[in-house]
């Protein structure tokens, strides 16, 4: 009966690898370096003024607490001003850059600009992909899509509405400027209440 | 086979006087070696003799006019292994000899006779045959599965196949690989099974959980696949089936080889490869849809009349491109996919499997060993060692496309041992425990929150089962089980989860690490649950059967159920455990009337299944981050009812015609607030026209259609708010898609060569018409239509 024998002496391995593996170690915490948890766009008024910051923060990032979002004051009527976003991860210390991230994957990311219909205010790209280094090759991108990390806001009249800033994961580039069009991933959205004045 | 003809062979021979003036008388009995039965009708030859006798009614026999020596006998019998004995002859001579004459000799034999034994005495029980699983080589076990009535899948495209039973899935649904409880993270609705389907011989579906030898928490049913046994003779031979598959643009090849020695030693090695690039719908190429598949077994072992073991090893590793469209960022990206009505990327066919993927990889080894005893029963021991990782890749930011973002190891070992009695004519008894470790380990290199925790499981079950034969039609079973089950996890909660839960009112002190915006906490949960199940089995005459059963089980919630937490990246959502899920009670009553006429038979089998905290995932609401709003799906516990019925029929209009019907409906209610459940598979209808001429290279064919209705019963949708509407908007998450009917011929012929070679070749075509379609099923149907036609041209060589 040799190969009772060999079973049991298996059976009995099996049974010690299991008491082996017994540990009592604490797992480690997982920090999503990838969550962006602040969206900040800053408007600068040329030729002076207030600066106007519109801000989004969710420090939870996936988690049940919604979004936080502030506009620092109101936009002066007839005014360009220019644009910037930054996108922060401040789950982290200290707080991580994500534009880096954007900047070196250009071209498979936009920044979508929407004012809703009783927004009296244009908002056009000021950057496009070959302002940018590309992580894959080092050197700056070829291609002049608009990218949208620089932009310039002109108003109008004064008016009270929505500016929705959407960026965009692998959409379609070159795309006819509407969300329809360019699809891919929403990596990050966040509509803000203005009032023009 | 071989043996009735061996034995018909020595029939013809005419029996010769024995010469000489040798009056020795050798006499004797065969009996079955475990009830004692004499067996009528065996052949007992003098080995050098051509002379054969036979046994009476009383199993007994007499060889007259022997001269005294030493004697070499051959016992065979239709049923059962054939065997040699010597024997010494001096006068009159007596000799017991006992055959294995049981089940599972019996199995052999009926499978040769086109079926299958049976696991149950009194449950719904279907199986499915080499020739059908051989049919389904390039496709995935739950493709197969779906050919047997009440058996539906829930799909993530057409690679990700999970078999659902009676309308339940995942860990409600066990599956027996071999003898071995897969451990494969069912958990997940886009996880399938890890098994290739060339590596299995038949799969016998059980529709409840009435095999309690098995496990007691089948609420859904249980899947028995089992390898073709292997003849205890010296013999070589093995099979190739090559396919190529048009929609996908790529094939499939699986090699099989045994060898086995009279001395009951036996080697397999199987081995498969698959490769698909893009499948394609009518209309489109679903992008990035490819997948590749590698298995292999080895199995190596020692099959004798009285004891045997049996050592395997087994690989399997796949593949899997997930529809890139079906890879959303929110619920506005989601709004967008559901009312654009194609993918949103469509790009050229390619090979390539890109993100969203996934990469699974399972070892399964196993050693077994048995003894049966001498009218007593069958003694079994089992160990067997699971390996099972998951990667799953997303579409990432940064370079981080080649970091997974869900990576998984689950290592499993089970012992089990049990004992049959079955010496007893009326009756049958089987006992045993079973012992499990388990061990989960969520690689935190990921960089992404982990969706299930590090944990570890115990597991110890005890159960017995019998058979007992009140009259000669009528069979009674019963069995009860326990298990217990206790989970041990370390698990990271968001503090602000942790308190929207309301955890901190109840759970506290699980907390063993504060890290300010997470805590660590350890819930170590202990289950209790009991499984009992009897029923009748009635052979009204030859024509007839019915089957009654009752079973009652209980089911330990998954990790899934009680630990998910997060965003599931690939699916676009938020997928919410609780810790407050205990385990949940199914009483489920099944009958079943068989009946088989000249010409036409037909099965008829309702069902009702009450669940008791009935564990359930469905949308519930929306939540805001950074990125959008996303659906909230939480598992939450509720009564249900499930109640249903399958069909089948056959007739035989002539020799050469037959047609084949069968019918499932299966409604499912949540009975506290009377709404449908969400999945539930809607009922379809299937008939089937077959030709066979077996003078013309045993050509078949066959053409079949199958329509599939519409899901009319199911949860509402949910309203959301979309940030880019900036209103709230329908989310039709949870409507249903339309009817459709598929059309698919498949035919074949077999051309045998000398030396036991045979080619067998096949071709199928499915949706013959190119239909549109998308079924309720396919979680990827929000996204994209499913498979247009494809035609698979397939070669079988038996050697």
């Amino acid at each position: 009966m040799k190969t009772i024998k060999f079973l049991s002496i298996f059976a009995l391995l099996g049974v010690a690898f299991v008491s082996c593996s017994d540990d009592d170690e604490n797992p480690d915490p997982v920090n999503e370096e990838e969550t962006i948890t602040t969206m900040t766009a800053t408007l600068v008024p040329q030729g002076g003024g207030t600066t106007v910051t519109l801000q989004s923060q969710d420090l939870d990032g996936d988690g049940p607490n919604p979004p936080m979002v502030s506009v620092s004051g109101d936009l002066s009527e007839n005014t360009v001003y220019n644009g910037t976003v930054v996108l922060l991860n401040e789950t982290e210390t200290p707080a991580e850059i994500i534009n880096e991230e954007i900047e070196g994957e250009a071209a498979e990311h936009q920044f979508f600009f929407v004012p809703n219909s009783s927004l009296n205010a244009t908002v056009t790209y000021a950057d496009d992909e070959s302002d940018y280094v590309s992580d894959e090759t080092g050197e700056n991108f070829t291609t002049t899509n608009p990218v949208g990390i620089v932009f310039t806001l002109t108003t109008t009249d004064a008016s009270t509405g929505t500016l929705a800033i959407t960026l965009r994961h692998e959409p379609k580039k070159p795309n006819d400027g509407t969300l329809a069009d360019a699809g891919g991933e929403t990596d990050i959205t966040q509509a803000f209440n203005l009032i023009i004045q | 086979m071989k043996i009735n003809i061996f034995i018909t062979l020595f029939l013809l021979v005419s029996f010769y006087g024995f010469s000489q003036d040798c009056n020795d008388i050798l006499t004797g009995q065969v009996m079955d070696y475990h009830n004692k039965t004499p067996l009528e009708n065996a052949s007992i030859q003098i080995i050098g003799n051509p002379k054969i006798v036979k046994t009476d009614s009383k199993g007994k026999f007499q060889i007259p006019n022997l001269c005294p020596g030493v004697y070499e006998l051959e016992i065979s019998h239709p049923e059962c292994t054939t065997t040699f004995i010597e024997v010494e002859v001096d006068k009159i001579a007596w000799i017991d000899i006992k055959l294995e004459h049981h089940l599972e000799e019996l199995e052999e034999v009926k499978v040769v006779g086109d079926a299958i034994a049976e696991k149950t005495t009194s449950a719904l029980e279907e199986s499915l045959r080499l020739k059908t699983l051989e049919q389904y080589s390039s496709g995935s076990l739950g493709d197969a599965l779906k050919e047997l009535s009440g058996v539906s899948s829930l799909n993530t495209g057409a690679n990700i196949v999970k078999p659902a039973i009676h309308g339940l899935n995942g860990s409600r649904v066990l599956i027996l690989n071999d003898g071995v409880r897969m451990q494969d993270m069912e958990w997940g609705d886009e996880h399938a099974p890890n098994i290739d389907i060339n590596a299995t011989g038949s799969i016998s579906v059980i529709k409840g959980a009435s095999a309690l030898l098995y496990g007691g928490d089948a609420i859904g049913g249980v899947i028995v696949m089992e390898q073709a046994r292997i003849p205890a003779k010296d013999t070589l031979y093995g099979k190739s089936i090559v396919n190529g598959v048009l929609n996908g643009r790529g094939g499939n090849i699986t090699t099989e080889l045994i060898k086995a020695f009279e001395s009951g030693w036996y080697l397999r090695g199987q081995g498969s490869y698959k490769r698909l690039g893009d499948h394609e719908a009518p209309d489109y190429i679903l992008s990035n849809t490819g997948v590749q598949e590698i298995g292999a077994s080895l199995q190596l072992g020692k099959q004798l009349f009285t004891w045997g073991w049996d050592a395997k090893y087994s690989y399997y590793n796949s593949e899997i491109a997930v529809l890139r469209a079906s890879h959303i960022g929110n619920v506005d990206d989601l709004i967008r996919g559901i009312n654009n009505g194609q993918p949103e990327i469509i790009r050229p066919f390619t090979y390539d499997i890109q993100n969203p993927r996934q990469e699974v990889t399972h070892h399964l080894g196993k050693l077994k060993f048995y003894k049966r005893f001498e009218g007593l029963g069958k003694w079994n021991v089992q160990y067997d060692y699971q390996n099972n990782r998951r990667f799953e890749f997303d579409v990432r930011r940064g370079e981080r496309d080649n970091q997974a973002s869900i990576d998984l190891e689950l290592t499993t070992h089970t012992f089990s041992t049990d004992f049959k009695l079955d010496a007893k004519e009326s009756y049958e008894l089987q006992f045993g425990i079973l012992g499990r470790f388990q061990d989960n380990f969520a690689n935190p290199e990921t960089d992404v929150r982990r969706l299930i925790p590090d944990y570890e499981k115990y597991d110890f079950g005890a159960f017995v089962t019998g058979e007992y034969r009140v009259t000669d039609g009528i069979l009674v079973d019963a069995g009860l089980r326990y298990d217990f089950n206790r989970i041990d996890a370390k698990k990271f909660y968001q503090t602000s989860r942790w308190e929207e839960r309301g955890y901190d009112q109840e759970f506290q002190d699980l907390i063993i690490d504060d890290l300010g915006t997470q805590l660590l906490t350890n819930p170590i949960f202990d289950y209790h649950n009991f499984s009992t199940t009897i029923g009748a089995q009635y052979t009204g005459d030859n024509s007839s059967v019915t089957r009654v059963n009752y079973a009652l089980s209980q089911r330990a919630p998954n990790p899934s159920e009680l630990f998910s937490d997060g965003l599931h990246h690939s699916a676009a959502r938020i997928e919410l455990g609780d810790l407050r899920i205990k385990s949940e009670t199914s009483h489920k009553i099944s009958a079943s009337y068989q009946k088989d006429l000249n010409n036409w038979g037909f099965t008829l089998e309702p069902y009702a299944n009450f669940i008791k905290d009935f564990i359930l995932l469905e949308p519930t609401d929306a939540e805001f981050t950074n990125r959008g709003a996303f659906p909230l799906w939480e598992y939450r516990q509720t009564d249900a009812r499930l109640l249903g019925v399958d069909a089948a029929a056959y007739i035989n209009w002539s020799n050469t015609w037959m047609t084949d019907h069968q019918f499932s409906f299966v409604k499912g209610t949540d009975t506290e607030t009377d709404i449908a459940l969400i999945n539930i598979p809607a009922a379809n209808l299937r008939n089937k026209l077959t030709f066979t001429k077996p003078e013309w290279n045993d050509f078949e064919f066959s053409l079949e259609s199958q329509y599939v209705f519409e899901q009319n019963e199911h949860p509402e949708d949910i309203m959301v708010f979309s940030p880019i509407q900036q209103q709230e908007v329908l989310l039709k998450i949870n409507t249903p898609p339309g009817a459709y009917h598929l059309l698919g011929v498949s035919s074949k012929m077999e051309f045998p060569f000398k030396n036991n070679l045979k080619l067998t070749t096949g071709l199928t075509v499915s949706n013959l018409l190119d239909t549109n379609y998308r079924d309720y099923l396919n979680r990827q149907r929000l996204f994209a239509d499913d498979l247009g036609r494809n035609i698979i041209l397939q070669l079988k060589f038996n050697y």
